[in-house]
């Protein structure tokens, strides 16, 4: 009850500004670039506006937007995470090492989501009780669990042909007309989840508290090393999913995918209008933010757009996020 | 105060139109409406392991100007980095997206890609893999690639041949470990040198991953551990290049026999200056260009081709050795990776 008010105070409500429109509601920026890219490619392309490509660029976004959805819970807090991509590959390997070891595909699947869970809990350990700065810690981790992926994988790729660990992906039904696959299905519910975890549950506006100003949270009474311990598990629970969602995407567990997904999840919270210092974002905002990415992506290659000036022009988009921030702070 | 905020929301938008609609146009010509096999125009589109290596540009521009002058559609894409499954699936559910009647391929893995390949050919695209085999290789309707075995066995033969009946004594700087294509060609070697992997003969193995600054690392440590060696293999020209590097700050330039594989005009200029004995050529024009031809004959009457087109290799060498075919390096300049 206190972290609620702490909250809520910092917040004055006075006449809104477009600036405090911004601040209050950071994904107002996201849904803005998401609508403008849409139409742009609908108007400038014939391939672009169908549903089955509407599909496709959910379906292109979902691992990204998965990883994301955990990096958010973890920029929140004021930290990052450079390893999730690769606690997530690791987690592909483990679940088809063990699938293919004659595992049945629902223990694969749990006991690959409790490694993610688990090395996410030592990187939480090691923030909150030794005091390491998130950067340094995943960076370490990043290192080893590339390395340790290709030691599991014993340098080649994991062939999977299970119909509960590629579900998220192969299977599909039409929702008024859009083909819509699980793994769509389960993200908009871990997304739904999360959603209401943050907003509507003591623990969100906790971690919003810690995030925001950790002295102030602590003397409100709330158990800021406990909080923060218990997004790295969150967010490890949610990487292993992304695992999940990756062997639905391409069966295939390979220890030299995803190398980018790391910077691609960040890429999406930041494009979410989430603050990189902490204590400020949304997930809609980045669920929002992967879906600009994936447009971006498709609309831009169906309109024979080199990749890299896609490149050129994702990281421009996060340059002008961060800039509408700033602005958007300065106003206060 | 508002002005402020308008002036933040403007720059976004603006930003947002000028990166959609603002960037250039790179290697896409692509027609109207159409379907294979009833004599329609063809549309290929190419998925290469990434678009920054100089051999998959070199493959790239050559599809590109076959497509050009056989009157085809062509469209390039390719993934992030090397092992990017995720990049080469969304690059062929694109192209599909698009109407491709083929999808000409280099896979980044012999299976990471192969269920994305099974639903395009399950809705009427062609697919060929160029360069790199899918496991299993009827995964694809036909392949065009170097056969890597035998590329590697020419220079193990080159090789063993150069050094006239000195017994060898080697490093091997690979690939990727585990790569079909690394195997292959490590495989290849052994074969050429009369050897296998538990011969003594081999003093040192290091992966460098295809990267010239790791080789030259590699190579490095492994001459720390003695320098009694009289030959190399390496995986490919870059590494090549810096095994090499690593062997001339020993001074040992020209007492190893350094053999590579590749046939890039950089690395034939490498074998003209003596830093490699002798590489194996192979040719991404030609995989690029039957590739390009089957794709407008499938669209034209609906023929597909079968299993593996052996797109050849040759040994480029300025010092032959009896009994094995080579060119020497001024032939490897106007033919590198299938001619200028």
């Amino acid at each position: 009850m206190t972290a609620a008010t702490v909250t809520q105070s910092a917040q004055p409500k006075e006449r809104a500004t477009l600036g405090e429109f911004f601040l209050r509601a950071p994904a107002v920026g996201p849904a803005l670039a998401l609508v403008v890219a849409v139409a742009v490619f609908s108007i400038a392309t014939d391939t672009f506006l169908n549903l089955d490509n509407l599909s496709l660029v959910v379906q292109q976004s979902l691992v990204v937007g998965t990883l994301a959805l955990g990096q958010t819970l973890i920029i929140l807090t004021s930290g990052i995470d450079l390893s999730n991509a690769a606690a997530m590959v690791l987690g592909t390997l483990l679940m088809a090492k063990l699938l293919v070891g004659g595992v049945t595909g629902i223990f694969a699947l749990l006991l690959g989501i409790i490694a993610t869970a688990l090395l996410s809990t030592v990187t939480g350990a090691l923030v909150t009780r030794i005091k390491l700065p998130p950067f340094i810690v995943t960076l370490g981790m990043l290192t080893m669990l590339t390395a340790t992926a290709k030691l599991v994988a014993g340098g080649q790729g994991v062939q999977i042909d299970d119909g509960l660990l590629t579900w998220l992906g192969t299977r599909r039904y039409l929702f008024g007309g859009i083909p819509v696959t699980y793994g769509m299905t389960l993200a908009l519910l871990m997304f739904l989840g999360m959603w209401y975890a943050l907003t509507k549950t003591a623990w969100g506006k906790h971690v919003y508290a810690v995030g925001n100003a950790p002295e102030s949270a602590r003397l409100s009474g709330i158990k800021v090393n406990r909080t923060v311990l218990s997004v790295y598990v969150v967010a490890g629970v949610i990487f292993g999913i992304a695992a999940w969602q990756a062997l639905g995407r391409v069966p295939n567990a390979d220890p030299n995918a995803y190398q980018l997904g790391n910077l691609d999840s960040i890429t999406a919270v930041v494009l979410g209008g989430t603050s990189l210092f902490g204590g400020r974002g949304s997930v809609l905002g980045t669920m929002l933010g992967a879906l600009v990415v994936a447009v971006l992506r498709s609309g831009l290659t169906q309109l024979g757009v080199d990749a890299l000036y896609q490149d050129v022009a994702t990281g421009a988009l996060v340059i002008a996020a961060v800039v509408v921030d700033r602005l958007a702070r300065r106003q206060r | 105060m508002r002005q402020r905020g308008l002036t933040a929301r403007a720059t976004a938008v603006a930003v947002a139109v000028l990166v959609t609609a603002g960037a250039c146009t790179v290697q896409r010509h692509w027609g109207g409406g159409s379907s294979a096999g009833s004599g329609s125009k063809a549309k290929v589109g190419l998925v290469t392991k990434t678009d920054t290596n100089p051999y998959f540009v070199e493959l790239r521009n050559s599809a590109s100007a076959a497509a050009k002058a056989q009157g085809a559609d062509f469209s390039a894409l390719a993934g992030q980095f090397d092992g990017d499954n995720d990049g080469q699936v969304r690059a062929i559910e694109n192209l599909m997206q698009q109407g491709a009647t083929t999808i000409l391929i280099t896979p980044s893995s012999s299976t990471g890609v192969l269920d994305a390949i099974k639903r395009a050919r399950e809705s009427g695209v062609l697919v060929l893999a160029l360069d790199t085999a899918t496991e299993p290789a009827d995964a694809v309707d036909a392949t065009f690639a170097t056969d890597n075995f035998e590329a590697g066995r020419q220079q193990g033969a080159y090789v063993k041949a150069a050094l006239a009946g000195t017994a060898p004594k080697f490093f091997m700087v690979d690939g990727t470990a585990g790569s079909t294509v690394d195997t292959q060609r490590h495989g290849g070697f052994l074969k050429g040198m009369g050897l296998t992997d538990a011969s003594p003969e081999i003093k040192g193995k290091t992966p460098a991953n295809g990267d010239q600054s790791l080789a030259q690392q590699g190579t490095e440590n492994l001459l720390q551990r003695t320098t009694d060696i009289n030959s190399m293999y390496t995986m490919n020209e870059p590494m090549g290049r810096g095994a090499a590097a690593a062997l001339q700050a020993r001074g040992l330039t020209g007492q190893v026999v350094v053999g590579s594989i590749d046939g890039g005009c950089e690395g034939v200029q490498n074998v003209k200056s003596g830093e490699l004995a002798a590489t194996v050529m192979q040719f991404p024009k030609k995989m690029a260009e039957q590739g390009v031809t089957a794709a407008v004959e499938y669209a034209k009457s609906g023929k597909k081709p079968q299993g593996f087109v052996d797109t050849g290799s040759v040994v480029i060498t300025d010092k032959p050795v009896p009994g094995l075919k080579s060119q020497n390096s001024a032939w490897g300049l106007q033919n590198c990776w299938g001619g200028q």
